[in-house]
C-alpha cells in the first residue's frame, strides 16, 4: 500500500513536472502573457460598451496589467522559439527585434500615460480602449500570422 | 492535286486559322456597350465615399506606409507579392498625366468591372474586377464622382515584375474566359435584402474572397471553396475560412462579426492583425448596417 501511494506520488509529481516544463516554454509563456492582456482588454471593453459599471479599481488594474505584461513580453522570443506550440509569432519578429520591442513599448507606455491621467468615466474607456487596439493591432499587422 | 485533296490541304490551313480567331474573338478584352455608362446622371459622392470605403481601394492604392493623413492620396506604389510575381498598383489619383484624371467614366467603369484598361488592353486580376464585375453601374459611377476629390499625386508606380509566362497581357483573356463572371458566388436567400446587401457587399466591392478563397494553379477560384480560407499569398500563415465551418470564427455572432469590423477585436479580445488590419480599417468607416449585412451573409454561408 505504501509502495502504491509512494509510486502515485512520484507519477503524479511527474507529471506536474511535465506540465510545469511545457507551460515554461517561452512559446507557452509569451500566449499566456497575450491572454493576460486580453482579459485585462475585455474588462474594459464590458465598462466602454456599458455592459458592465464604471469601476475605477478595475480600469486601473487593467491598465496596470496591460502595461506591466507589455513590458516583459518581448523578452520571451529567444532564438529557437521561432515555432512549434502553435505559436502564431512571424519570423519577422526575429528580423526586426528592435521594431517589434518598440511596438511593444508603445502600448506599455499607452497604457502607462492612461493610468496617469485615469479615464473618468465610461466615454472615456472608450476612448482608451481605442488607442490600445490600434498599439495592438499595428504590431499583430506585422509581426502575427494566422496558422487556420 | 485532286479536288478532295485540296479540300482537305484548305482545311487543314483554315482549322488553326479558324481557332485562333475564335479564340482571339473569345479572350480579347470585352468592354460594356457604351450605353452601359450613360444617363446614370449626377454621381452622388456621398455614397461614392461608402464605395471607395467598402472596396478598400487605399489598402493597394496608396504609397507604401503612408501616414495616416496621407492615406488619401492614391499614388501607388506599394509592392503585392504573389506566385505569379510581383505588382505594384498604379497611381489612380485624379493627376491627368501619372494618375487616371483624364479617364472618361466608361473607361474607369470598364477596367473596373470588365478588367480592361484605357487602352482596351486586358488588366491583371491582381486588381480585382473579378469581384468588381457584380458593381452596379450607379455605384461605379458615384465612386469616380468621389475620386475626382480626392488630390493628385505625380508619382509613377513601377511596371508589374512578372516572369514568362505571366507577363503576357493576351493570356489574360483565357483567364476571364475561365473565370471571369458576375454571377453570385454562394446560394444565399436574396428575398431578404440584407443578405442581398452582404452578398453585394462581400462578393462584389468588398472582394473578400480574392484573400478567404484558395485558388488553383491557374489563379482562378477552387469550387466549391468560398471563403473556405487560403494560404498567405504575401508568405507564411494562413488567411482564415470566414465561413460558418472556420475554426477562427465559426463560432462567432452575427455581433461578434459585427463588433470585429468596428473595433479590430475579437470575442475573446485578442485584436484583428495581418492584412486584415487595413481592411477593418475601411469597413469601420461603413455604416453599421452595412457590417450587419455583411455579418449576415457570412452567417448565412454554407460550412466549409
Amino acid at each position: 500500500m505504501r509502495v502504491r501511494a509512494f509510486m502515485l506520488a512520484a507519477a503524479l509529481a511527474g507529471l506536474g513536472v511535465t506540465a510545469v516544463t511545457a507551460a515554461d516554454e517561452p512559446q507557452a509563456v509569451r500566449q499566456q502573457l497575450m491572454k493576460k492582456v486580453g482579459q485585462a482588454t475585455g474588462a474594459l471593453s464590458g465598462i466602454a460598451k456599458g455592459e458592465k459599471p464604471y469601476d475605477a479599481e478595475i480600469v486601473k488594474a487593467s491598465l496596470a496589467t496591460i502595461s506591466e505584461t507589455v513590458k516583459v513580453f518581448p523578452n520571451h522570443f529567444p532564438a529557437g522559439s521561432e515555432t512549434g506550440m502553435e505559436t502564431e509569432a512571424s519570423p519577422k519578429i526575429w528580423e526586426n527585434m528592435e521594431d517589434f520591442k518598440a511596438k511593444a513599448a508603445k502600448l506599455g507606455g499607452d497604457a502607462e500615460k492612461l493610468l496617469a491621467e485615469l479615464p473618468a468615466d465610461q466615454a472615456g474607456v472608450g476612448a482608451a480602449l481605442g488607442v490600445l487596439g490600434k498599439d495592438c493591432s499595428s504590431c499583430h499587422e506585422s509581426y502575427r500570422l494566422k496558422k487556420d | 492535286m485532286g479536288r478532295r485533296r485540296r479540300k482537305l490541304l484548305f482545311g487543314v490551313l483554315l482549322l488553326p486559322a479558324v481557332a485562333a480567331g475564335a479564340l482571339w474573338w473569345l479572350t480579347k478584352p470585352n468592354p460594356w456597350d457604351a450605353a452601359h455608362w450613360q444617363g446614370l446622371g449626377e454621381p452622388d459622392v456621398a455614397n461614392g465615399e461608402q464605395v471607395f470605403w467598402a472596396g478598400g481601394c487605399v489598402s493597394c492604392h496608396a504609397a507604401p506606409r503612408a501616414p495616416e493623413d496621407q492615406r488619401l492620396v492614391l499614388a501607388g506604389g506599394r509592392t503585392l507579392k504573389s506566385p505569379f510575381g510581383t505588382f505594384y498598383p498604379p497611381n489612380i489619383s485624379p493627376d491627368e498625366t501619372a494618375g487616371i484624371g483624364n479617364w472618361t467614366l466608361a473607361e474607369f467603369g470598364n477596367a473596373m468591372t470588365r478588367g480592361v484598361g484605357k487602352d482596351g488592353e486586358h488588366l491583371y486580376p491582381s486588381f480585382p474586377y473579378g469581384s468588381y464585375s457584380r458593381m452596379t453601374a450607379k455605384d461605379v459611377n458615384d465612386l469616380w464622382g468621389f475620386m475626382q476629390t480626392l488630390p493628385k499625386s505625380a508619382n509613377v508606380a513601377p511596371p508589374h515584375d512578372l516572369p514568362f509566362p505571366y507577363n503576357i497581357r493576351l493570356a489574360l483573356g483565357g483567364w476571364k474566359l475561365l473565370f471571369l463572371t458576375d454571377e453570385p458566388r454562394a446560394d444565399v436567400n436574396t428575398a431578404d435584402a440584407k443578405l442581398a446587401r452582404g452578398q453585394y457587399l462581400v462578393e462584389g466591392p468588398g472582394h473578400c474572397g480574392e484573400c478567404h478563397t484558395p485558388r488553383n494553379a491557374l489563379g482562378g477560384f477552387e469550387e466549391g471553396r468560398w471563403l473556405a480560407g487560403a494560404p498567405n499569398p504575401e508568405g507564411e500563415g494562413r488567411i482564415p475560412d470566414i465561413t460558418p465551418g472556420s475554426k477562427s470564427i465559426g463560432n462567432w455572432s452575427a455581433s461578434d462579426i459585427v463588433s470585429y469590423l468596428e473595433t479590430g477585436f475579437t470575442p475573446d479580445f485578442d485584436t484583428v492583425g495581418g492584412s486584415m488590419v487595413d481592411v477593418q480599417k475601411n469597413m469601420a468607416k461603413l455604416p453599421p448596417a452595412d457590417r450587419e449585412a455583411i455579418a449576415a451573409y457570412l452567417k448565412a454561408l454554407p460550412a466549409s
